[in-house]
């Protein structure tokens, strides 16, 4: 019997992966043909979803992008008969999926499952070498736990890239009766979809990440804190949480270690600062989501008071390929401080947008070229933000910088979750800084004057340089207002702001209606 | 007793209360649990939920007031999202916007005449790769276009 797979993560179906996939069982009943129908997460080539792949002997053979007005003819071109050379003459032919040029030249830790698996099958997760770093995990004490998160150099995918394993460190020595994991699946940056992807594409992952942060540092309970905007993901890892309950991967005496660790999902609410941290935390305990003086840091005092790792999925994503594999293998990719791969996503105005895991060290050109095609209008790609809406807006000047923390930080930018978007040359930069100023405002949690204040005033001062009244001093003003939510704002909504609003007066000034000299005055 | 509320929706609204009063950091699941239910948060119910949850009105008040996914007023049948992040700017969301609301004859938070659709404005459905991208209900579209969403409407809401 065939097996035949159709996508079903959001952003397939968001193509009509539900429609084919239907059309799919019907036109193989019409036929008489005996089909397996396996709904995989995506592979990441977006502009050829939805994606379908037929199992030949050679390996799967992907066929894209099918419609439902396609299935008919891939039928009568036999293409249950993949490599037989009517199905291979067909239009949507794009040959064996492991040699699409898109896939072949990545560097899959994270997102080694990605694609390929049944997202809720568990059978398929452990015979692709899932559960193995926590079988690992369940032979070594905590701190040696500890020791291979840190000497991996694993970061965190926030703006600040702080290394995973000091602060599972801190939560480890702090003693307490009850410790938590909390995950932070309420980063709601614009072009980052990679968090969602592992969510709906490999949920087990995650899972299985909580839960060696759980053994490792003593912590019983974990709550992945999740984005409301993201429905499917929500089923996907209520379904895959129940599984893994049942099999014994979860719960009281895992496997039969004696260890207990209990996973809930919690949702969000639509307030991007709950990304934040400390916001998150006291959005958990059931309050508005004010962000939180620190010290002390989560990692003592954290979810109802007690110590509590906090990281974003893809850090905890990523735990249990270097509790398999070892700390060392996956310190062995990257550059620098930046160690490991980096899940990029290709979004905005690009040919070929999609997800990317490369080894840190890519350069944006690379990455938007030679993954991207370019941009999808044919016209000169002008500014990209990487990083989410308080990342940088870089010109192409700045293409050929690496991703790398440390790299980016040198041309004031932030890598931060690996999102790229592009612009092509009808934007009006002085229009994204001015969005920027009004997500802040619509966004900020309220509790600290620079960035409550600031954003308002920012929108005002933006609306002014636009209308071209007294633009010198207002671009003064612009810089003052930036500094003083730069260097005093409570958190990095009102903290990073500045950013997308600075590096677009800079690098775009004739978009404020300056001319570069005037821009820096 | 809100009079604008079935018995069998207070009804529902107990049962969450209840069942939710003793979870830890309770009151964001008892508010979905409620609004997924109903629709919406009626404000006449914070004080039943002030008080399982040991709580003030204005606890209450200040936690629904404070998410944006939370409304304290009924919503049409149907609910249109329409995202407005950078990477669907990046792809024309600012016309989308401008067109739909044109030819809905809304503005954002608000409802069509007939009751069936509300528009609400999104900051990011996760789908950056095909933007610009719109959730109807709780299924996400990408690449869209006015024309496409308006079919969609159609097929969706009046289908």
């Amino acid at each position: 019997m065939v097996k035949i797979y159709v996508p079903i993560d959001s952003t397939a179906l968001s193509l009509g992966a539900e429609r084919t996939a239907k059309k799919i069982i019907q036109e193989a009943q019409a036929r008489g043909l005996e089909i397996t129908l396996v709904r995989n997460g995506s592979r990441g080539l977006f502009w050829l979803e939805p994606l379908v792949e037929v199992e030949s002997a050679q390996g799967r053979v992907a066929f894209g992008p099918v419609s439902p007005a396609d299935v008919a003819g891939l039928f009568d071109a036999g293409f249950t008969q993949p490599l037989a050379d009517q199905a291979k003459a067909h239009p949507l032919y794009l040959g064996l999926t492991e040699e699409l040029a898109w896939l072949k030249k990545q560097q899959r830790l994270t997102f080694a499952r990605v694609g390929i698996t049944d997202p809720l099958s568990l059978e398929d997760y452990l015979a692709h070498d899932g559960y193995q770093g926590l079988k690992n995990a369940l032979t070594m004490s905590g701190a040696d736990i500890v020791k291979a998160v840190t000497d991996s150099g694993l970061r965190g995918r926030g703006g600040a890239a702080f290394p995973t394993g000091i602060k599972w460190n801190t939560v480890l020595n702090a003693p307490a009766e009850q410790k938590y994991v909390v995950c932070n699946a309420d980063e709601g940056d614009s072009g980052t979809y990679s968090d969602r992807m592992i969510m709906e594409d490999d949920p087990f992952v995650l899972i299985e990440g909580m839960t060696i942060a759980g053994i490792a540092v003593g912590a019983t309970q974990g709550y992945i804190y999740l984005r409301s905007e993201y429905p499917h993901a929500l089923k996907t890892l209520n379904e895959a949480i129940r599984k893994a309950n049942l099999a014994g991967y979860l719960g009281e005496n895992i496997q039969g270690s004696g260890r207990t660790f209990h996973l809930e999902v919690r949702r969000a609410a639509g307030a991007y600062v709950c990304g934040e941290e400390t916001s998150l935390l006291e959005s958990l305990e059931g309050k508005r989501g004010l962000v939180r003086f620190k010290p002390p840091l989560p990692a003592i005092e954290g979810l109802f008071g007690k110590p509590t790792i906090v990281n974003n999925v893809i850090s905890l994503a990523t735990v249990p390929i270097i509790l398999d594999k070892g700390a060392q293998y996956y310190a062995d990719y990257g550059m620098g401080r930046s160690r490991g791969t980096l899940p990029i996503q290709l979004a905005g105005n690009l040919k070929h947008t999609g997800l990317v895991e490369l080894a840190f060290g890519a350069t944006l050109r690379e990455l938007l070229y030679d993954y991207g095609g370019g941009s999808a209008t044919g016209r000169p790609i002008r500014a990209v933000q990487v990083g989410g809406p308080l990342g940088a807006y870089l010109p192409e000047s700045q293409f050929d910088t690496p991703l790398d923390y440390e790299e980016f930080g040198k041309i004031w930018a932030v890598v931060g979750h690996g999102g790229i978007v592009a612009f092509d040359d009808s934007v009006d930069m002085a229009k994204m800084a001015r969005y920027a100023f009004e997500f802040c405002a619509e966004e900020s949690c309220g509790k600290c004057t620079p960035c409550r204040i600031g954003s308002t005033r920012g929108v005002e001062v933006m609306d002014k340089i636009m209308l071209g009244n007294n633009r010198a001093k207002q671009v003064h003003l612009l810089r003052d207002l930036s500094d003083t939510m730069l260097n005093g704002s409570l958190c990095a909504l009102g903290g990073m702001t500045p950013y997308p609003v600075l590096s677009a007066l800079n690098h775009f000034p004739e978009d404020f209606g300056l001319s570069g000299k005037e821009a820096a005055a | 007793m809100d009079n604008t509320l079935s018995h069998e929706q207070h009804a529902q609204i107990q049962a969450h209360i209840q069942a939710h009063q003793h979870v830890p950091g309770g009151l964001m699941p008892l508010l979905h649990a409620i609004q997924e239910d109903i629709g919406y948060v009626p404000e006449t119910v914070y004080p039943d939920i002030a008080k399982a949850l040991a709580l003030s009105v204005a606890e209450v008040h200040g936690v629904v007031s404070f998410y944006h996914h939370f409304r304290t007023h009924p919503v049409g049948k149907h609910v249109l999202q329409v995202c407005r992040a950078e990477s669907c700017q990046a792809m024309g969301s600012e016309r989308l916007e401008a067109e739909l609301k044109a030819r809905l004859g809304v503005d954002y938070h608000q409802t069509t005449a007939d009751g069936t659709l509300t528009l609400l404005p999104v900051y990011c459905l996760g789908n950056c790769g095909c933007s610009p991208a719109v959730m109807l209900d709780e299924e996400v579209y990408g690449r869209m276009n006015t024309q496409k969403v308006t079919e969609l409407i159609a097929e969706v809401c009046h289908g």
